[in-house]
């Protein structure tokens, strides 16, 4: 059964407040869900207030004067800080997105921040991708063919063909789509997700792969593939713009035109 | 079995390779439940009353049984499918099986009684 409630050891209690430093004149609260399995103790809310005339615009400016100047115990992935890697994924206040190409002003009031949701939490606002990455290597992402590679040249594509990957290629793998997904929060373990089904599509989509016909074998499953249920919460977070239930509409399209 | 990884378990039993069929058919019922629906709908409207031997008279019709009789069906089957894919996304273990066993039963025995009536009224005297 899926579950709806949170067990008791997860329930989320109220936790430390920190407030803005002195003189701060526009102040930006934040309340941000913390967790630390070495505690042995139920996650937390701390609160913290900063003072935006002394930050950057984005969230992910916020976090990281918080973690170096409040709270330095605070933990979250972060890299790139340009929304190309991925790293900073969240849920920010409500919506799923990146920390880094969030801006702050965008979000009313006091900015709740938790981790992916439905994701198992290491910690803070960290969550365990191990699954999420082995079911991206389970539909093998790479270019598969029958016909050797041309001698000393590249496998060719007109611009036509090249464009058929614009809106797959762009995925940063940042699982704000599959954790936005009621479909896979219910049922991931065999549902491969938003974010995964359009890597699979980008494969289905290249001009130079002629595994198509394997790709769908590995797809056509009841819980793999058809768990979508065209809910688009996918293509309403992901914060590069793409989107999945187009790429798996065209999947089931692809898989009917070979059954019928 | 494989499940002593994290890619076995991803893996798992492997693809049911089915799916396509389920989905197709679930679509092809949408349509013609929109289209007999519509029917079902304009002809009662059109009846000069609604008093049960007006309305028994125009059901023994062929032209009326058996658009009704496919009405029935039609939407029996869509609610099958649609349903069990419900139970599929929130029952897990045991629980979806039994479900499933009662979907499919409840299924059979209203489409059956429905249509057994159709019929009855189809092939039956007039009231």
């Amino acid at each position: 059964m899926a579950e709806f409630t949170l067990p008791k050891n997860s329930v989320v209690k109220k936790g430390k407040a920190h407030p803005a430093p002195e003189g701060a004149s526009r102040v930006k609260k934040f309340k941000i869900y913390r967790y630390d399995p070495d505690s042995g103790e139920n996650p937390r809310y701390d609160t913290y207030a900063i003072d935006l005339d002394d930050c950057g615009p984005m969230v992910l400016d916020a976090l990281i004067k918080i973690k170096s100047e409040q709270d330095s115990t605070l933990t979250f992935r972060r890299s790139c800080r340009e929304g190309i890697c991925g790293s900073c994924a969240m849920n920010l206040d409500g919506k799923n997105g990146l920390a880094c190409t969030t801006a702050m002003e965008d979000i009313k009031g006091e900015i709740r921040i938790t981790p992916l949701p439905h994701m198992d939490v290491i910690k803070d606002l960290v969550p365990d991708f191990t699954h999420f990455y082995a079911q991206y290597a389970s539909i093998q992402p790479w270019l598969k063919t029958v016909t050797p590679p041309p001698a000393g040249k590249e496998r060719l594509q007109s611009p036509e063909q090249r464009d058929q990957l614009d809106g797959l290629y762009e995925c940063i793998l940042c699982a704000c789509c599959s954790t936005s997904c009621p479909s896979y929060w219910w049922n991931s373990d065999r549902f491969l997700g938003p974010a995964i089904l359009l890597q699979a599509y980008r494969w289905l989509a290249d001009s130079r792969d002629e595994m198509t016909g394997e790709r769908l074998d590995e797809l056509e499953d009841p819980f793999r593939l058809y768990r979508c249920h065209t809910i688009m919460n996918c293509a309403n977070v992901c914060p590069k713009g793409l989107n999945p239930a187009k790429a798996i509409a065209e999947t089931k399209k692809m898989i009917v035109e070979r059954a019928i | 079995m494989g499940n002593g990884t994290e890619l076995g378990r991803v893996r798992g039993l492997g693809s049911a390779r089915e799916g396509a069929h389920h989905w197709w058919h679930q679509r092809l019922t949408a349509g013609s439940n929109l289209v007999l629906m519509v029917w079902f709908f304009v002809s009662l409207a059109r009846l000069p009353g609604l008093e049960y031997g007006l309305v028994h008279d125009w059901m023994a019709s062929a032209w009326v049984a058996i658009p009704m009789a496919l009405l029935v069906a039609s939407v029996f089957y869509h609610a099958r499918l649609g349903l069990q894919v419900l139970i599929e996304d929130y029952l897990h273990d045991e629980k979806q099986f039994v479900f499933l066993v009662l979907l499919n039963a409840f299924v059979v025995l209203g489409a059956g009684i429905a249509i057994f009536s159709i019929l009855k009224i189809a092939f039956g005297a007039s009231a």
